[in-house]
């Protein structure tokens, strides 16, 4: 079976080290944040593409977001990718993990006939990891979270995946369509194909679908889709801490620390 | 065409109940389920609400007073042979059939990899709110609100989060964040048998394998002993010193990403967030994905060449010097104290 029909679900987050808070306002400031590929998605994508390289098949990039998204997803293409399909509509805004496992899924099931779903463990942002299974329920379809590896027995038509949990491995068999949450740092993300770089970047090179392309029920996208509200934010409170300078020679300290330790035994 | 969605039963159905999922592994109670129990009697105490523990699995019945003793009212015990060993297949089913029976107001588990695996299915499943990964969780006591808090972008940002019109109100609280009761064995508790209907050709997913270590659980330590890149994968020299304090050895990403510690080492965001008494940190930048491992820690000591390291910034005891001199010292003078002085 060398057809095997894969997507990957991509986001672009800001970079957490430059979000704050606004003091006044206590709204989120993601103006001055730089945005970036989630970095597990990109572990999700190399590992969509070394399944694809040793069992064949292709791989849609699948993502939802507003339109900036556009100028990050082609790294996907870049890196080998087929196809990218932006999910973006003003409506899709304010959407919680319910209401963005249903878009995703529409998109998913709008591909139609999709073997392999590949997530990353968590966005840096959003940072639930509840998409990955939530869109497994949607499709109504198997799921396996935490991979660091996945195999493929292509006579049994079965995926098998190791899974890590504290402590150790599992490793689970599940047939296929199924959705991979994969974890974070388990491959080394490829580079891009320098000769795909400015074809991957071309304009028009994704396609845009909207809430009427994916006849997507209003009342289950965007903040009529989504349960949870973000009730306070506040800039985590950092613990006072002495910073306490302690000088000398390596014994000296030594001797000092054995001193502070041996009150807190 | 909806209006908006809508969960499968709704506040006016709920029970004022707080339930619990009980994760077990190798016949034993997860840490993290014991702690929901604790937090979860105060809150339940708080608002005269029942608390439940939900409690899957096969032969697993003598669990439950564990889970009494921990703060449990009831104990809903579901015990299959197809359940023991956790798939989302057969506990998605079965959580979700002793969801609708029960009725709870609020449903919460730890936010371990089985945890979310299952509440991030089941909340699509009953159109419910889901948070992820709590570092906090309070009960309004008038409105019945849960009210979730969660660290986001990196940790340098607190969020509180709510699903006042859907039921349950689930959320997954990450592992280490409440303490521990002791255990009351004087506690008396309702267990109630759940029936389930279980066959073969339900369960799709097949487990192979599950290969669980000698159970590394830095939340637990007291003392703990922390070593960066700049270590350079010296944690044999970070063990003498733990050996000497009785506590354990932990890693920032880097050394973990090298294959020099095991990734269950890993403190941080991304790994574990422990409560020492005293955390030491050798050789750590203190980068914001880290520091929030350790925020809970009573007294930090930072050992770092850079004088300028942000991780100083984190730290009671700051000492300027290559950990490769200063921990083998440290673990000379601790020993040295520990022999009686003639
Ligand atoms: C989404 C995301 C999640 C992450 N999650 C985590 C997480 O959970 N945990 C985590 O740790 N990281 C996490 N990281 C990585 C994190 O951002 C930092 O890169 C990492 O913590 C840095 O590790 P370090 O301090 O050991 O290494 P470095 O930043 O390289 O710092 C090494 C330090 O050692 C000092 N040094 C060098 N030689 C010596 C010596 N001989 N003696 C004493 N000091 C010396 C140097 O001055 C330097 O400050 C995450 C990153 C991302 C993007
Ligand atoms: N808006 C989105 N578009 C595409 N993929 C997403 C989106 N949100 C989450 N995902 C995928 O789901 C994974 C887990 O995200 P989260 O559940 O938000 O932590 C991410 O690593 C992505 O693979």
């Amino acid at each position: 079976m060398s057809d095997l029909k894969i997507v990957v679900c991509m986001k672009v987050v800001p970079k957490p080290e430059e979000v704050g808070v606004d003091k006044e306002t206590m709204r989120l400031d993601r103006e001055n944040a730089r945005s970036e590929m989630n970095p597990t998605d990109m572990n999700a994508l190399e590992m969509a593409l070394d399944f694809k390289d040793r069992y064949g098949g292709s791989i849609d990039v699948v993502s939802m977001g507003p339109p900036f998204f556009s100028h990050f997803l082609p790294v996907g293409l870049a890196m080998g990718a087929n196809h990218i399909y932006l999910l973006s509509d003003r409506d899709f805004g304010g959407a919680d993990t319910l209401a963005t496992t249903y878009t995703l899924a529409l998109g998913i099931r709008k591909i139609g006939d999709v073997d392999l779903i590949f997530c990353g463990e968590e966005s840096s942002d959003g940072a639930t990891g509840q998409v990955p299974p939530g869109i497994a329920e949607w499709l109504d379809i198997n799921q396996i979270t935490m991979v660091n590896r996945l195999d493929y027995d292509t006579e049994r038509e079965m995926v098998r995946g190791q899974r890590e949990i504290p402590g150790g491995h599992q490793i689970v068999d599940t047939p296929l369509p199924v959705v991979i949450s994969v974890a974070t740092a388990s491959n080394e993300p490829r580079f891009m194909d320098y000769r795909l770089k400015s074809w991957a970047f071309e304009d028009e090179r994704i396609t845009v679908w909207n809430v009427d392309d994916l006849k997507a029920d209003p009342g289950y996208v965007g903040e009529p889709g989504s349960p949870t509200i973000v009730s306070g934010l506040e800039q985590a409170p950092s613990r006072e801490r002495r910073m306490e300078f302690i000088d000398g020679t390596p014994d000296e300290i030594a001797l000092r620390l054995a001193g502070i330790l041996e009150d807190r035994m | 065409m909806t209006e908006r969605v809508e969960s499968l039963y709704g506040i006016d159905e709920e029970s004022k109940a707080i339930w619990v999922f009980l994760g077990q592994i190798g016949g034993n109670l997860e840490p993290v389920s014991l702690e929901l129990l604790t937090h979860g009697r105060q809150l339940a105490d708080q608002a005269g609400w029942t608390l439940v523990g939900l409690l899957l699995g096969h032969e697993v019945g003598h669990l439950t007073e564990q889970a009494i003793a921990h703060g449990a009212d009831e104990v809903w015990l579901a015990d299959h042979p197809l359940l023991e060993e956790y798939t989302i297949d057969t506990y998605g089913r079965v959580v979700f059939d002793a969801i609708m029976e029960g009725k709870p107001s609020a449903f919460i588990a730890g936010a371990t990899p089985n945890g979310r695996d299952l509440l991030g299915r089941l909340a699509v499943r009953l159109r419910a709110g889901l948070t992820a990964d709590c570092t906090d969780l309070k009960l309004v006591t008038e409105t019945g609100i849960l009210i979730s808090e969660v660290t986001g972008f990196g940790g340098g940002v607190l969020a509180l989060i709510e699903a006042p019109t859907h039921r349950p109100q689930m959320a997954t609280v990450r592992p280490g964040v409440f303490p521990l009761s002791e255990a009351d064995a004087s506690r008396k508790g309702r267990i109630i048998d759940f029936q389930v209907l279980l066959s073969e050709d339900m369960l799709k997913t097949e487990v192979v394998e599950t290969v669980v270590g000698a159970g590394v659980d830095l939340t637990q330590a007291e003392m703990l002993v922390i070593g960066g890149r700049g270590i350079e994968g010296d944690f044999e020299m970070l063990r003498e010193l733990a050996d000497a304090l009785g506590g354990d050895i932990g890693a920032t990403r880097p050394p973990v990403d090298d294959g020099f510690i095991k990734r269950e080492r890993q403190i941080g965001q991304t790994g574990v967030v422990c409560r020492p008494k005293v955390a030491i940190v050798c050789g750590v930048s203190g980068a914001f994905h880290f520091a929030v491992g350790i925020q809970d820690a009573e007294t930090v000591i930072a050992i770092n060449t850079d004088p300028e390291a942000p991780m100083f910034e984190f730290a009671d005891y700051c000492i300027v010097g290559d950990a490769a001199q200063i921990v083998p010292a440290l673990t000379h003078a601790l020993t040295l104290e520990k022999v009686p002085s003639v």
